[in-house]
């Protein structure tokens, strides 16, 4: 490895990467567009190991959310492998993936995608309910959410009663909540002026030294930097992936 | 299972969120329903009330009594053969009675003459017209479902020496005698005078056609002595065991037959009528009146179905990144389906249970307003009318929720 020369990257701790949670190799995916075919992903492979800080980056267009999607058992590849934690996702029903979803994923919008009409204690359970928790055992892991990520005097706030910071950070203790496997998060900072985001990440940061997996995409470098790797993507193909700078 | 549970309260927290956060659009909704639900049940309420009516008014006629007639209760095309029936008369009872002593373990208890012609009642001032003048014997206590409400009906010594005596019912001795007791007081019929020695109790209508309480009853002979010996009547059959009716009808008619000593190729001379065989004239147009109620009001019903329909095709429209989302955070197929379904049902249920309480009200209404109408309000309308809301909400709802439940999350998470 080449020795840091920016001291920044260098005194963050890279914590030492545990089992193989994500397994992908050769996944492509193709969209029809009347007569015309789109290959958003090209045949991509990639491991993502628990405890991993990720950055998918790459121009507009370059099949990012696509791979988001698939990731996040939203979608499923065109072909190609997919194993999530040994369990082989390629070819699950949408109510399986939705089990998936469920207990492995939290998912982090760039338009926070809270439900407007619930406060934020509610939209922190909301994982919960579909993972049949009763309702007492939510309220606490949910309230514990909240406090996590700093808003544990904000429960009974709705959306609209909140700042976009404020709203992420609701939208990050929802994905928590249910002690996903890894955190997916596409362009969080992107609806967010800059000072917000960088306190997104810090929250990140802070995610990442307790223990959990986070992948994040973005096409911002200093967004990216944050991360201790990084995969490049260009065209549906990887091109490069590796530590960052 | 407690995670169903969990996730219908979940639907119906939603369904009241988004019911309050539409008020007008919901209210709109549910006014279809309501409209429908209202029509339907008092439909409902109308044919309960004729019916019931109905078997009230039968029920008067006596369940276990046998009419013996010259004419049929139904109708018959070739009315000239029954036209040229002897007429039946009073002597016919006598007759009977002998023939049901002689016969052992006979299935008829007695046979009581009855001569009804129509006439007006008056005493001073006050005058009656259209009045159901009875005449016949004391036996007639035997057969009658009717109450004394006051007073007695003549005893055997009277009816036979045929007194001048009369028992009004209610509606006859309301009018004449208003606030005070008719006993004793002279009553004037067909310019004759009878002391009355009783009253009946309240009956009502007859199939809203005539009403029981217009009637008099005097003893048959002091009526003989004005209509002649050879007036017509019916013979009233009271029958042992109501159970077995049938079997008591052919034993009539051979009694009957016997009576008139009729050859055993000759047809029957006369008719027993009985209430059941009226039922079974009108049962019919009782249930021709149900259906095209039912069907008529049911379209009223349908239109409402539609608007839920309508609504909650809007309501997945405009949510469907929030169906996305919740696809994403772990909802299941059925889930985002019970979601849409719950809140379809819950618009219809509002729209039934304020309907239902509309229906009370109108039926509560329109019993004091006009009591001679046949409105009865029941307990199984409520269930019916529930469990109908219930079902249009499921049907209506059950397209736009089925579509939600498929959306593919990728693509609800992007809608705009
Ligand atoms: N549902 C779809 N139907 C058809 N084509 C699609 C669909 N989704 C994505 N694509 C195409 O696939 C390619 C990759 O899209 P994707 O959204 O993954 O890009 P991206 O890297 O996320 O871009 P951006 O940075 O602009 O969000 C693009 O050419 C896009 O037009
Ligand atoms: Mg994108």
């Amino acid at each position: 490895m080449i020795p840091p020369t920016v001291s920044r990257s260098a005194a963050r701790a890279v914590r030492p990467p545990g089992a193989l949670v994500i397994e992908i190799e050769g996944v492509t995916k193709l969209y029809k567009m009347g007569t015309e075919i789109i290959h958003a992903l090209r045949g991509v492979s990639l491991n993502i190991r628990r405890n991993e800080y990720l950055a998918i980056m790459g121009p507009s267009g370059s099949g990012k959310s696509t791979m988001m999607n698939m990731l996040g058992c939203l979608d499923t590849p065109t072909a190609g492998r997919y194993e999530f934690s040994g369990k082989n996702v390629a070819h699950m029903i949408d109510d399986e993936l939705a089990e998936i979803r469920n207990r492995e994923i939290g998912f982090v919008f760039q338009t926070f995608n809270l439900l407007p009409r619930s406060d934020a204690l509610h939209n922190v359970e909301l994982p919960l309910i579909y993972a049949g928790m009763s309702p007492h055992d939510r309220r606490e892991r949910a309230l514990l959410a909240l406090n996590n990520v700093g808003l544990g005097d904000r429960i009974h706030h709705r959306p609209n009663e909140l700042s976009g910071g404020q709203r992420q950070r609701v939208a990050i203790a929802r994905a928590l909540v249910n002690n996903p496997s890894i955190i997916l998060a596409d362009e969080p900072t992107g609806n967010l002026d800059s000072r917000t985001g960088e306190e997104i990440m810090a929250l990140f940061e802070q995610l990442y030294e307790q223990g959990n997996t986070i992948i994040v995409v973005t096409h911002e470098e200093d967004i990216a930097r944050h991360a201790r790797r990084v995969v490049r993507l260009r065209d549906g193909l990887i091109e490069s992936d590796g530590p960052i700078d | 299972m407690t995670r169903l549970i969990y996730e219908f309260t979940e639907s119906f927290r939603i369904a009241f969120a988004q019911i309050r956060a539409n008020t007008m659009r919901s209210i709109l909704t549910a006014l279809g329903v309501i409209i429908g639900i209202v029509a339907v049940t008092l439909m409902g309420t109308a044919i309960n009330g004729i019916d019931i009516g109905f078997q009230q008014s039968l029920a008067m006629l006596g369940d276990d009594v046998l009419y013996v007639q010259k004419w049929p209760w139904h109708n018959v095309d070739d009315w000239w053969n029954y036209q040229n029936r002897p007429a039946i008369r009073t002597e016919i009872a006598d007759q009977l009675n002998r023939v049901i002593e002689q016969t052992p373990n006979s299935l008829l208890e007695i046979a009581v003459p009855v001569a009804g012609r129509n006439g007006s009642v008056k005493a001073g001032q006050n005058s009656v017209s259209g009045v159901m003048i009875f005449g016949t014997t004391a036996d007639y206590s035997r057969i009658t479902t009717t109450e004394i409400a006051e007073g007695r009906l003549f005893n055997e010594v009277e009816a036979n020496a045929g007194r001048q005596i009369a028992v009004l019912g209610s509606t006859v001795s309301e009018q004449l005698f208003p606030g005070r007791s008719p006993l004793d007081q002279i009553v004037d019929i067909r310019g004759q005078h009878f002391t009355v020695i009783g009253t009946l109790a309240k009956q009502g209508d007859f199939l809203g056609i005539f009403s029981f309480d217009n009637q008099v009853i005097v003893p048959l002979n002091a009526m003989r002595k004005y209509y002649g010996n050879r007036m017509g009547v019916d013979v009233r059959v009271k029958v042992r065991d109501k159970t077995k009716l049938t079997q008591a009808e052919d034993e009539l008619t051979g009694a009957m037959r016997r009576v008139r000593a009729q050859l055993p190729a000759e047809r029957d001379n006369f008719s027993i009528n009985e209430q059941q065989a009226f039922k079974e004239q009108l049962d019919p147009v009782k249930k021709g009146i149900a259906f095209a109620g039912l069907f008529i009001t049911g379209l009223a019903l349908f239109v409402g179905a539609i608007g839920i329909m309508n609504i909650t095709f809007v309501s997945v429209k405009e949510r469907t990144k929030e169906i996305g989302t919740r696809k994403a955070l772990g909802a299941r197929r059925f889930t985002i389906l019970l979601q849409f379904l719950i809140e379809a049902v819950s618009i219809s249920l509002i729209g039934g249970i304020v309907g239902l309480l509309l229906t009370y009200g109108l039926c509560m209404g329109i019993k004091t307003a006009m009591p001679a109408l046949p409105v009865e309000f029941s307990y199984g309308l409520v269930i019916i009318s529930m469990v109908v809301s219930i079902i249009t909400g499921i049907v209506s709802g059950f397209a736009p929720a089925w579509g939600a439940s498929r959306l593919d999350p990728v693509v609800a998470l992007r809608y705009e």
